[in-house]
């Protein structure tokens, strides 16, 4: 079993209301050295790598589920796991 | 014409499609489980509003994965009549069968009142009864409405007359050009985050919506005179 | 963790820390079990013997209110209370109240206070047809208080618009007394054929216990006791004692349910959710109340994590969970039918001869004890009373002085308690089901029956400060106050559900207020003929000493004959006659919202007022609107007649022309039992003849948009606009402040 972590966040053109929203929340706790926030979703899959290729299998979950190529894009990483 | 409206799980506005085309228009409509894999027989397909799998992930991810979608893609693609309201709009998108996607409002929250649209295509089977540039009042609510493609989208749903509806006056979600609702290239497509199925009766204080389903009712019927 | 044994429970008393008390468990043993009860046994008893589950402190106060007539298919007693509305149909409704949750966790306590009633209602085999909430919260002074209401808005909005339930009325306050303890109460309206009805009994040895929907986990465990205890305390026992809801869980719940009770009733025995106190409550209530036994194998139970006890299984408080009866023979049909809608069903135990609630857990026996220890045992507790100092010194309100009272008006429209609560009320779903017909902003919230003439109305109605001055009179008043918001849209009241908020329970002078405010409501309901067919108790509403003002909600269903007739709050058109119908005005201004605005203080003796001269006004008004003599109608409530007034023009482009034999104060009164109503020029002799002394011509609509009338001591000129500008913008203004 391997764990992966997949960020999901909007392209760098999309704007993000609740990244706003957040940034002017920091600022207003005295925090001006805050230039930019982005708020994304965060997910942690468990898979079996015996089953099938982990780059292919991350790839293909992302992109015909997770991500809306719309307005989304995403990285991920692979963290150690029982062999 | 036999109409379709689709039940997904989380689906909450099915009975007021229903409702508004069997009690108000006396249409041939049924419903129709997401579990099913055809759409035989059906003219038209209908995709409800509501919160389908609970807009769990993205509204509408979930909904595109079931086992009605591949029909309701062929409906499409031979040019019968699909249409998508507020849930079933951020479906279409998430399906492909139309283009750019659903943001979150910008103000972040839910809103539910009555707003002017901008009728900004009356040629589409949807929409043949309403004037051009008429303006009209249509409830919503939601809270990912906020319509969003890239610029070259944009260009092209302007050029090929894709939208739809506009919101006139005031722009409720932060949608882009204030696109409330638009079409496929062809026409037999439509999604719109207003609610047209909630403006069908007096006694609930408005009718605007009423003419949507008339003309998708009437170019229906003279479809089929002309087969 | 090794659970203590039976005498370690005896000698270290970790049951107090569940609010059992020391003479409690004595009893227990001594009387009901004749042994030292378990571990498992020792939280069930705790948990069942709460306040939350056992109204042991409130059931005397309780029997006070008349909950039967013609119409009441079923009283207290069931998931919610049922009345007939003709037709073979029947409205179904309960309140409950989410107030400790919600002032923790206020997003979740709020939107699982919305899932918990809409169970109760699907449980009745009815479907929700809307959604009401009652919220009180301290002044937008502080960031607190704005995070509380934005939280709990957004939780009610979220779970709600999800489920695809309008919520289409409600109130909302605003007192220092909620600041650290606000009240959050929701209620739920179904609609449902009679045939339909459901009980929430098990009965017929070998019938199966079947459980279906979200898995349990640890969640809320002692949920029903927190709430009965005082809120300063910070135990680790309450560390989990706010639930996560899941609103799309609960609508695939809700179409099974409805599935099963409308399709297959001939399955089903009863059906109960499982709300405060989980499992254990729902199946000991279901067996006691169909004088069974009862055995459970919690192994059987979904469990969503690992190595739990049988006393975490028994208390969790897991959301989005219902408990069946279902006939012997037909478990696999009703699993399959869960199935369809991917949800889980688990045959988890029988009914069983005799009266013993048994369970195992491991393959041992964990319990066995008799069911009515858990349920009809509880020891009641007389409570003592005491009459509190400032009532019995009260003297009548000073009259407030106003001097320029064009400004006197447009202050107090600015006032959080009356200012637009649109800001909230369109993060609602109010439309969806396409039944609205009078949504949030007016009197009662109004919905059609469809493939019928008949419209249900209902409404929320609780004003702490009237029974902090009086409760009894306060109790009168908020009835009386939830009947007018029926009358004035023209339907006439059924009955009602309540909230009871107030502070400790032990403190005498709190259950003096307890007890004066539901007599009080008792008495009103009496002559209203609105009987209580269902309700909530939420005690020990403190924080760090300070109590709320007792403030019991009032949720009123109404009926309305004929769609046509329904009254609409605001004004139709120019040249109508304007009248002020109801009690005369007088000088009532203890407990106003003038009061509080001017002198910063809630004092001075409430008058008292003729419940049966109300009655009968309110009937014979609703006579002339079913005759068509009404154009439209607005109670007046917070603010008086000033108020009301304004009210009535917003979003018409029309004003008022008035001549009132009243004084600028006059003009802010709260007199009860009164409506502000507007009535065709050629209805006038029939309206006159009908209503009589009881309705005074003050005036006439306008189409100049400006609300204007003579006062004995002065003159009032506001443009209708300009008011509605301020009553709009007020809280949006209040909530985006800074501090």
């Amino acid at each position: 079993m391997v764990d992966v972590r997949i960020f999901v966040t909007y392209k760098e053109s999309v704007f993000d209301p609740q990244g706003e929203t957040i940034k002017n929340a920091i600022h207003s706790l005295g925090h001006d050295e805050v230039e930019n926030v982005k708020v994304g979703k965060f997910f942690e899959v468990t898979i079996d790598s015996e089953k099938k290729d982990l780059e292919t299998a991350v790839k293909e979950i992302s992109e015909e589920l997770l991500v809306n190529f719309n307005l989304e894009t995403y990285r991920f990483e692979i963290l150690g796991g029982e062999a | 014409m036999k109409i379709a409206v689709v039940v997904f799980p989380g689906s909450n506005c099915d009975i007021d499609l229903y409702e508004a085309l069997a009690t108000v228009c006396h249409a041939d409509v049924e419903y129709v489980s997401h579990k099913r894999d055809n759409l035989d027989g059906f003219d038209a397909v209908m995709l409800p509003g509501g919160f389908s799998y609970g807009d769990y992930l993205r509204c509408g991810a979930i909904a595109r994965f079931t086992n009605i979608m591949p029909a309701i893609v062929k409906m499409a693609n031979e040019g019968k009549f699909v249409f998508g309201t507020c849930n079933g709009f951020q479906i279409l998108t998430e399906a492909g069968l139309l283009p750019g996607a659903l943001k979150q409002n910008d103000s972040l929250k839910f809103v539910c009142k009555t707003v002017e649209l901008e009728v900004v295509n009356n040629k589409t089977p949807f929409t043949s009864q309403y004037g051009l540039h008429e303006h009209i009042k249509l409830p919503i609510a939601h809270a990912d409405g906020s319509y969003y493609a890239d610029e070259a989208t944009l260009e092209q749903l302007e050029a090929n007359n894709q939208v739809v509806f506009r919101y006139a006056k005031e722009n409720p979600n932060g949608s882009l050009h204030d696109i409330a609702g638009i079409c496929n290239e062809r026409g037999n497509v439509l999604g719109m985050m207003p609610h047209p199925e909630r403006a069908v009766e007096a006694i609930l204080g408005n009718t605007d919506g009423l003419r949507l389903f008339k003309s998708l009712l009437e170019n229906g019927i003279k479809t089929e005179v002309t087969k | 963790m090794a659970e203590m044994t039976p005498e370690e429970i005896k000698a270290q008393k970790p049951y107090l820390d569940w609010s059992l008390t020391e003479h409690e468990y004595d009893y227990i043993c001594d009387h009901l079990l004749h042994r030292l009860p378990n571990y498992t046994e020792t939280g069930l008893f705790s948990v069942m013997w709460s306040e939350h589950c056992s109204y042991k402190k409130s059931k005397p106060v309780l029997k006070l209110f008349p909950n039967k007539n013609d119409r009441v298919l079923q009283g207290p007693g069931e998931g919610a209370g049922i009345i007939d509305i003709g037709d073979g149909q029947a409205v179904v409704f309960k309140a409950e109240s989410h107030n400790h949750p919600s002032a923790v966790e206020p997003y979740e306590g709020a939107a699982t206070g919305v899932g918990g009633i809409l169970r109760d209602i699907f449980s009745m085999g009815a479907r929700p047809i809307a959604s009401l909430d009652s919220l009180h919260f301290g002044e937008i002074d502080r960031p607190r208080t704005k995070y509380l209401i934005n939280e709990v808005v957004a939780g009610i909005g979220g779970y709600g618009n999800c489920m695809g339930i309008p919520t289409i009325a409600g109130e909302m306050t605003f007192d220092n007394c909620y600041t650290g303890n606000c009240l959050v109460n929701a209620m739920s309206v179904g609609l449902m054929e009679q045939k339909d009805m459901q009980k929430g009994r098990a009965s017929g040895v070998g019938n199966a216990v079947i459980y279906v929907g979200a898995k349990t986990g640890r969640d809320g465990i002692h949920g029903a006791t927190f709430a009965s205890a005082d809120f300063a305390d910070d135990k680790a026992t309450q560390r989990s004692a706010v639930q996560v809801g899941n609103p799309f869980m609960e609508k695939l719940l809700m179409e099974a349910c409805l599935e099963l009770t409308h399709d297959h009733h001939d399955w089903l025995v009863g059906i109960q959710d499982m709300g405060a106190a989980g499992i254990v409550s729902s199946s000991c209530e279901m067996a006691s109340k169909a004088d069974s036994g009862m055995e459970l194998n919690l192994d059987m139970v979904p469990q969503r994590e690992p190595g739990m006890s049988a006393y975490e299984i028994m208390l969790s408080e897991s959301q989005e969970r219902m408990l069946l009866c279902v006939k012997k023979g037909h478990e696999d049909d009703v699993i399959k039918l869960f199935k369809e809608y991917e949800l889980e069903a688990v045959v988890i135990g029988r009914v069983t001869a005799g009266h013993q609630y048994v369970l195992y857990h491991h393959g041992e026996k964990v319990t066995d004890i008799p069911v009515s220890s858990l349920t009809d045992d509880v020891l009641e507790e007389p409570s003592a009373e005491q009459m509190p100092a400032r009532i019995k010194t009260a003297k009548d309100a000073n009259v407030p002085e106003i001097s320029d009272v064009n400004q006197a008006l447009k202050q107090i429209l600015a006032q959080p308690t009356i200012a637009s609560k649109q800001m909230f009320t369109q993060t609602y779903d109010s439309q969806v089901r396409t039944s609205t017909v009078v949504g949030p902003g007016s009197d009662a919230g109004v919905l059609r029956v469809r493939g019928t003439k008949k419209g249900l109305a209902m409404t929320t109605d609780g004003n702490g400060r009237f029974v902090y001055l009086d409760p009894k009179i306060g109790g009168k008043r908020a009835v009386a106050e939830a009947c007018a918001n029926m009358i004035s849209s023209g339907a006439l009241p059924l009955g009602m559900t309540d909230c009871l908020n107030y502070g400790d329970p032990n403190d005498p002078e709190i259950y003096w207020e307890l007890h004066q405010s539901v007599s009080g409501m008792a008495q009103a309901c009496e002559i209203f003929d609105t009987p209580v067919i269902s309700g909530n108790v939420s005690l020990y509403n403190e924080n760090n000493g300070e109590a709320i003002y007792g403030t019991p909600m009032v949720g009123m269903v109404g009926l309305i004959k004929d769609l046509k007739h329904v009254i609409p709050s605001f004004v139709q058109k120019a040249g109508s006659l304007v009248y002020l119908v109801g009690l005369p005005t007088e000088d009532d201004y203890a407990g106003s919202e003038i009061q509080k605005m001017l002198t910063k203080t809630i004092s001075g003796r409430l008058h008292d007022f003729d419940l049966v001269k109300t009655n009968q006004m309110m009937k014979t008004l609703l006579n002339a609107m079913e005759q068509g003599l009404v154009e439209s109608s607005h109670d007046l409530s917070e603010g008086g007649l000033g108020v009301a007034l304004a009210e009535t023009c917003f979003n018409t482009n029309l004003g008022l022309k008035l001549d009132l034999d009243l004084t600028k104060a006059q003009l802010f009164s709260e007199t009860p039992g009164r409506f502000v109503v507007t009535v065709p020029k050629n209805k006038q002799a029939q309206f006159e003849k009908m209503l009589a002394q009881d309705a005074v011509l003050i005036g006439e609509v306008t189409a100049d948009g400006c609300l204007e009338a003579d006062l004995t001591d002065g003159h009032l000129q506001v443009d209708v606009l300009e008011a509605q500008k301020i009553w709009e913008e007020a809280i949006p203004c209040l909530m985006k402040s800074k501090d």
